[in-house]
Formats: C-alpha cells, structure tokens, sequence
C-alpha cells in the first residue's frame, strides 16, 4: 500500500493541513488557546470579585497580626533617637531624646493618639496605658531639662525599663501579637511564656479542639447509626426519612438554637419533664444550659446532618452482597459487621469527622448564646477583641492561628476525600 | 440487610428491632424535636418558654397568636425583616450572576490553574466564619464599607458564590456537549447557543445554587454583626440580640415562621433535583 497518496492521506510534504491550508498542529493549538481564553474570561469576574471582597480581607487580617506602625507613627523622633541606645547599659536615654519625646508626646496629645499608643505599649507592659495618659497633657507645657520633668510627673519615666519597652515595641513589624496569642512575652531575657494562672488562649485553643472532638465523636456516634438504616432500607423509604435529617439541615442555625435555649433552661421544657416524671425534684433542676454541656448537646444536634450525608453517601455504594458472603461462610453478625461492613465505610468516618471537626473549631453563634463561660471557643474571644477590648492585632493574630489550624485540616480533608467531592444536601 | 431473613434467631430478631424502632427512633426523635417543640411554644398564651397548664390540657384560652402579633407590629422586628429583604435577594443575583458564568468557565475541559482557582472560589465556605468575619471588618473598615448596605451585600454575596458554584458545576457535569456542537452546527452563534440550549438544562442547578446563596444570606448572622452598623440589622441578627439580652417568646413566632419558609425551600430544591435529573435524562429516584 502506499502511504502517501489518496484523498484524506498524508500529504506529500508530511504535514497535515486543515481546509484553509494551516497546519493542523498549529490550527488545533489556536483552537485550544481561544478556548483556554473563553473559560478564563468566564471565570474572570468572579474571581476579581472574591480576590477583593474576601481574599483581600483574609489578607488584611494576616497582615495586622504583625504590623505594628503605630509606635513609629505616633512618636517617630523619639524611635529614631532609641536605635543609638542600649538598654543594657543600664543608663536612662540621654536628655536629646527625653527631648524629641517631650515633642513627639505633645503633638500626639493635640492629635489625640497618645492614649492609643499607650494602650499598644500597654500589651506589652501593664501600665504603660495610665503612664501615657497621666504625661500626655504635662508635655504640652514642659520647661528643659525634660529628663528630669518626665520623672516629675512620673517616675516610671526614670526606669529604664519603660524605655526598654518602647524601644522593643518600636519595629514597623512585630511578632508580640503572636506572643501574646501563644501566651508568651517578650523581655529583656528574651521570649518567656507567661506565668501559669494567667494564661488563656493556649487553654482556650486545648478547649476548643477538645470540645470539637467530643462532638465529632457524638454526632459519629449518632450518624452512624441513621446512615446505616438509611442505606439498608429501600430507596423509597429512605428517601422520606432523610427528609428528617434533611429538615434540621435547613433549619435556621438561630432557629436550632434557640430551640436549645427554650429547651435547657432551668424552667425548660426537658427539666420539667423530668421533674413531672419524678428522676430529679424541683430543687435539683439540672444546669443544661450555659456550660459545656450545652454547648456539646446544642452543636452536636446542629452539626449532626454533615455526619449522616457522607457517611449515608459512602454506606449506599457497599453492596450488600459482601455482608452475604461473609455470613455464607460462616461469620457471626457482629464478625460480619465489624470485619467487612465497617472497614468499607471508613471514608465515610473519615470525611464525616473532618468536616464536622472543622466546622465545630469555628464556631461563634451557638457557644455565644448557650455555651456561658465554661463553653466558650477561641472565636468568642476573637469576637471579643474586636468589638470589645478593640484589641486588632491580637484579634488578628488569633484568627490567624486558626485559619492555619483550618486550612491543614482542609488540606488533609482534600486528600482523603476530594473538595470537588463536597455535595449539599 | 433491610429486612429479617425467615431464619432470623430470636436474638437477632430482638436486636433488629431494638435497632430499628428504638436507637435510631431516639436519634431521630433528637434531631427532629427540638425543632418541632418551639411550634406549639410559640402559640403559648402567656411568656414562657414552656407548657403551661393551661397548655397541657389543651384548653383554647392557653393559646394565642400574640407573639405573631407582637412580630407582626413591633417597629424593630419589623425593620430587620425589611432589611433581610433587602440584603438577601441583593446578595443573591451577585452571587448567581457571577457564580454560573465562573462555572461554565470551569466546566470547559481546559482550564489553566484549575485547581487553584477552584480552591480560591471556593475558600469562603471553607473559612470560619468568624475569620471571614473579622478579615472583612478590619477590610471594608479602611475602604469605607464597614455599616453600609452595599458592605454587607458583597460580603454575602461573597459567602454564597461557593454553593452557586457547586450546584452549577453539578448539572454541568452531565451535560451533553454534542448538544451545544449541534447548535453551533446549525448556525447559532454562541450567546444564543448559550441563552436557548445551555441555560434551559442547567437552570435548575442555578436556581438551587440561588436558593443556597439566598439561605446563606438570609440566615447569617456573624458578618452582618460585626460589618453592619444598626440600619442593617437583619432578622438573624435581631434574633441574636434577643436570645443573648430580653429573650421574649416572639422569637418563638419568629422561629417558627423560619421552619415553614425552610420546609418550602427543601421542597422546592427537591421539586429542582429531580426535573435536572430528568432532564439530563438520568434515571429519577
């Protein structure tokens, strides 16, 4: 046969051509350009739209948990004239800077930002907050020597100590933010963590991901159970009674959490029952409500549909069959279910668990209206810095914290199951 | 599985019913209670959160609309009602808008960085939202958004893309491409290719995709309390102030009315599933 010749062959000079003469190569490679182009220009906007509304503001955030240009900001001589000086030479700062300070201090007094970098400094050293506000108005009128008028109206102006903070707290990037959000600090020995009583994120973060587990474990512990009827029973009728699970799924989470409010008070409904039903008297009505154990019931009650979906997902596409064999040859219900059902749904245990895991690490409304003090997560004190202690860059640093935390988990959700794999409802 | 072989033991007979009737009765009666109990609480005569005597007895003076009625005429549930409705459906089209174009962009077979650009579009479900919450305060603080309408509809509109995206992404994924090569063939350019082949098929996942954007907004209550300022203050967020300072049994009422409109939602999202599923001609279930 020859190669070369007949409608539709190769051509004598080895290139194929689509109908306007281009080579096919290159006609086919522009095609798939225009292409890439089209899905590209489709995606465009709403890329452009997230980068800015919400890629921009996680962005924001990371960036105020280090930056740190208020110091400089507020009183920049003073800072300048700092670098030359060493703490440890165990000498105040000399008369010039007590003199760029007097300056720096009285415009930002007229400008009214003192006070708010005596609270920055106030992260760093209790009492630099009060120091501040006491010499803010005395420096508009000070006469020369200034040294020797700042220990006047203060004398923490003559401890070099408070020095010291002011110069640490100087760069335009910090990491004291991160220290304080880890329980640590800064001094002149370098990183130390706090003292023992007075540390609490390091405890509210422990808190936060042991109370995630005990309520991923419950609603494992509930689902599984529902997915498994789900998945043996016939379509029709699992059908109706996911609408059970479905149902609460849709609910307001402020509607689901309210109905837990009403529920566990100690006028509720369920210590009325009991006390109707005799189990405890009227005197002995339980504290559901304000302490973990609302927090745990309210949440394991609202996360429990992103445990039975994966899981009843997963379970649908076990064949029964296997469980048949098994049986056929001889295996006891439970060595049937332990040893051949329950290893085909570990990825369904698996994906349940991160996703209510990661969504209980990050929850705010539910431990806010039930959980009290004792159930209380780490986002409840995010949330608290932010509008209450207006503490931002703390507030930062510890939504930053988490974020990682989230992400990792997301990252290994991914390789376990798949995002594209997520599926709603 | 489902159901007793004829040899069951007697044994295995008790646990199968054990099971079935009282294990997962209880989980069931635990997921489905609480949200069926603030009903008839909601109808209580008096301002308690629980039965009265008068309830239990079923007596008609035990009932009342007046939490309904206290909903329905009192100023501040009445403006965060409005403004739901103003915030919600806003939210809405921006996320449709946007999220069906993004995912017919991705449903094309090649996609440079289509992994990445996934993980981006849909990072604001993946994020807590508190995280998302206070990235957008101190954000939208510094370019002037922060206590405006416009602030909180874009950060909604943000939050509910992913699920547009997903649900669109979904009914593309059977989709027929011969059926738009077709079109082509016969001469229809690709906007109209676009508006008369494409759209009819992948319109329920859209709209379900629009249910989920507008649920989203509609129920969120963490961004809208820090990025809000009072005009914007939403049902949810009404609901929040209410539970955490004066709780009063109108939020029963309020609740309760939140149930019937979820129960229409689902509904309808069901209705959705199974005409795209017909219509992709994949067997209905």
């Amino acid at each position: 046969m020859n190669k070369s010749d007949g409608a539709g062959g190769v051509p004598a000079d080895g290139i194929m051509r689509a109908a306007d003469g281009t080579p096919l190569k290159k006609s086919l490679a522009r095609a798939l350009r225009r292409e890439k182009i089209r899905s590209l220009l489709l995606i465009l906007p709403l890329l452009a739209f997230i980068l800015i509304t919400f890629i921009a503001p996680i962005a924001d955030m990371l960036f105020r948990s280090v930056e740190n240009g208020i110091v400089e900001d507020t009183i920049p001589q003073t800072v300048g004239l700092l670098q030359d000086w060493d703490p440890a030479s165990g000498e105040l700062p000399d008369e010039a800077v007590f003199a760029a300070f007097q300056k720096d201090l009285s415009e930002a007094f007229k400008a009214k930002t003192s006070t708010r970098l005596g609270l920055r400094l106030n992260y760093e050293k209790a009492g630099m907050s009060g120091l501040f506000r006491k010499s803010g108005r005395p420096a508009t009128n000070m006469e020369p020597p200034f040294r020797e008028a700042f220990i006047a109206v203060d004398e923490d102006w003559g401890d070099i100590e408070t020095w010291a903070v002011i110069k640490r707290a100087s760069p335009r990037l910090t990491d004291g933010y991160f220290l304080s959000a880890l329980d640590a600090h800064r001094t002149a020995d370098g990183v130390e963590m706090l003292p023992e009583k007075e540390r609490l994120y390091i405890f509210l973060f422990m808190r936060t991901i042991f109370l995630s587990i005990v309520i991923t474990f419950s609603c494992l512990l509930l689902g599984y159970p529902i997915a498994y009827l789900l998945a043996s029973l016939p379509v029709r009728t699992s059908n109706l009674l996911l609408i059970l699970v479905l149902l609460p799924f849709w609910t307001s989470l402020l509607v689901r959490t309210s109905a837990w409010k009403v529920l566990l008070q100690q006028q509720g409904v369920i210590n009325d029952i009991l006390v109707w039903i005799g189990l405890i008297d009227d005197a002995g009505r339980l504290i559901m409500i304000n302490n973990m154990t609302g927090t745990i019931i309210a949440m394991t009650h609202i996360l429990l549909p992103f445990m039975i979906l994966p899981l009843f997902s997963v379970m649908k596409t076990i064949s029964p069959s296997y469980v048949r064999a098994a049986k056929s040859m001889g295996a006891s219900d439970w060595t049937a279910f332990w040893k051949i059902y329950f290893p085909n749904t570990v990825p369904g245990i698996g994906a349940g668990s991160i996703l209510v895991f990661i969504l209980a690490i990050g929850y705010y409304i539910t431990p806010e209206l039930v959980g009290g003090t004792s159930g209380v997560f780490i986002s409840n004190r995010i949330a608290y810095h932010i509008s209450s202690s207006l503490n931002w860059g703390l507030a930062a640093a510890l939504g930053t914290i988490l974020l990682v935390l989230v992400l990792a988990l997301y990252w290994a959700y991914d390789r376990i199951v798949g995002i594209d794999n997520v599926k709603l409802g | 599985m489902s159901d007793l072989p004829p040899y069951a033991s007697t044994g295995q007979r008790i646990w199968h019913y054990t099971f079935r009737y009282v294990i997962c009765g209880l989980i069931f009666f635990f997921l489905i209670f609480p949200i069926l109990i603030i009903i008839p609480l909601s109808f209580n005569a008096e301002d308690f959160f629980t039965f009265t005597k008068a309830m239990l007895n079923l007596q008609p003076e035990g009932y009342s609309l007046k939490h309904y009625n206290d909903f329905l005429t009192n100023p501040d549930w009445q403006q965060a009602l409005r403004n739901s409705f103003l915030i919600a459906p806003a939210a809405t089209f921006l996320a449709t808008a946007f999220g069906t174009l993004a995912a017919i962009g991705l449903s094309q077979s090649h996609v440079p960085f289509r992994r990445a650009i996934m993980a981006v579009l849909i990072s604001p479900m993946i994020v807590p939202l508190i995280i998302s919450a206070a990235g957008m305060y101190f954000f939208y603080s510094r370019i002037g958004l922060q206590g405006t309408y416009w602030g909180v509809v874009l950060a909604h509109a943000a939050l509910g893309t992913p699920f547009v995206i997903i649900t669109v992404t979904a009914t593309l994924v059977g989709f027929d491409r011969s059926l738009t090569r077709a079109a082509a063939n016969l001469g229809a350019n690709p906007v109209t290719t676009f508006f008369k082949v494409q759209m009819p098929l992948i319109v329920p996942g859209v709209v379900s995709g629009a249910l989920f954007a507008f649920i989203t907004s509609f129920d969120e209550v963490v961004v809208v309390l820090f990025l809000g300022s009072a005009a914007q203050k939403t049902l949810p967020w009404q609901m929040f102030t209410g539970l955490r300072e004066q709780i009063s049994p109108t939020i029963l009422a309020v609740a309760t009315i939140m149930v019937a409109i979820s129960i229409v939602l689902l509904t309808v999202l069901e209705m959705l599933r199974r005409r795209s599923e017909r219509l992709r001609g994949l067997a209905p279930t």
